[in-house]
């Protein structure tokens, strides 16, 4: 039986109820979660091969006919455990806006243009170093309608299925120095500013390329084992 | 060495752009045998629909040996309705030598959630194995009934209320 997960701290996460962001009032659960032992069903998780990933799904800027406008950036960086080990040979999903701030969605209407060459959605998998890596063009920041003169900073939505359901995680990555932080209720909701500082990326000069791409780097850390071999309970 | 975990954030309204799969409710494929589905709605505390959720489901096979990609994933749609088409779940140990009722873990995701929150499928024909299963036990009695699938014209009904009147239970993971 492999080992329980480390619980995580309560500050990691933003709450459930966070007002400023003012779709969570109908959207959070009022009654007390209830404990859940890491059980087998909690410890594993789907295996998904490299059949789940296509050749350039990597590669936001080749998926279209032509090249999208906007900056074209690198996005790499690790996938660790709360150990500082590499999670291997799993799926980093990841969708965005395109450089104009635009989602390729039906519900995304504000007047910035959709780019024919950009749809906004990758995927990869880790190598045996736990690495990952995109190409893509930098979002553009966008306006929402929680409060007057909303606007998110630029984000790159990242999903992580680990190797475990324990490991589960939804998170989004920013850009360093972005001046819309400080009016962002979601970037906001993680309460402590040290923990938050985690969702920002670095630039790279090693990591960017010359004359093709500038790079950021950004490393995600999900949930290490406990030493203990299996829960008995609360 | 210890490393610094990551924050949780919210998926967003426009998840559907980089999270659904052509093949994501289909844990099993269409016309496996043995296959079930599991169907539902996802509301809010209005009980209204949310359009802009995902459902993900992980679970055991149906006994040892079976194998399928057991991972479900399904996107809301725009009345706030998911399914999946998955084997029966057989059952697991639980902490302690116990063991557990056949059921699934699911994970819900949507705009104006920071955080997944995490809920359980057990299916209300196991009647026996519900009762001894410890985690149903750690339940309140009178919340243990939204965490039950019932058998209708359509499968498994399974509906997850995110806050409100008859709120699913959600469990800390």
């Amino acid at each position: 039986m492999p080992d329980a997960f480390r619980r995580d701290d309560r500050d990691v996460h933003p709450p459930l109820d966070s007002p400023p962001y003012k779709s969570t009032a109908l959207r959070h659960p009022k009654q007390p979660l209830v404990y859940l032992p890491h059980t087998i069903t909690e410890v594993t998780g789907p295996a998904l091969g490299p059949a789940r990933v296509g050749e350039l799904d990597h590669d936001l800027t080749r998926q279209h006919a032509g090249e999208p406008l906007g900056e074209r950036i690198t996005i790499s960086g690790r996938l660790l455990d709360g150990d500082g080990r590499p999670i291997r040979d799993a799926l980093v999903e990841v969708w965005q806006p395109n450089a104009a701030g635009r989602y390729r969605h039906r519900w995304d209407r504000w007047p910035a243009p959709i780019d024919p060459n950009f749809s906004g959605a990758g995927r990869c998998l880790t190598d045996t170093e736990g690495r990952y890596s995109f190409v893509t063009v930098k979002p553009g920041p966008y306006p929402w309608g929680n409060h007057p003169n909303a606007w998110r900073p630029a984000h790159i939505h990242f999903s992580l299925l680990g190797t475990a359901f324990a490991q589960r995680l939804v998170t989004q990555m920013y850009f360093p120095g972005d001046p819309l932080f400080p009016y962002d209720p979601i970037f906001n909701s993680v309460r402590d500013p040290d923990v938050r500082e985690r969702l920002i990326s670095s630039f790279s000069i090693e990591s960017s390329r010359e004359s093709w791409a500038l790079a950021y780097v950004w490393d995600i850390v999900l949930r290490g084992r406990d030493e203990t071999p299996m829960e008995a309970g609360p | 060495m210890s490393a610094p975990l990551t924050p949780s954030q919210t998926v967003g309204p426009y998840l559907a752009l980089g999270l659904p799969w052509e093949d994501g409710p289909y844990a099993a494929a269409a016309g496996a045998p043995g296959a079930i589905r599991i169907s539902g709605r996802v509301l809010d505390g209005s009980g209204d629909p949310i359009p802009d959720a995902l459902v993900e489901t992980w679970q055991s096979s149906p006994e040892i040996g079976v194998g399928f990609r057991a991972f479900a994933r399904c996107p809301s749609d725009d009345d706030g309705r998911w399914f999946v088409l998955t084997l029966r779940p057989g059952p697991v140990p639980g902490p302690a030598g116990t063991t557990q009722a056949p059921h699934l873990d699911v994970s819900v995701f949507a705009r104006g959630m920071l955080h997944r929150v995490v809920t359980r499928i057990y299916f209300a024909d196991e009647a026996d194995a519900n009762a001894t299963d410890p985690v149903l036990a750690s339940v309140p009695p009178d919340r243990r009934e939204t965490l039950l699938a019932r058998l209708g014209n359509d499968g498994h009904r399974f509906d997850i209320r995110i806050q409100g009147l008859d709120e699913t239970v959600f469990f800390d993971v």
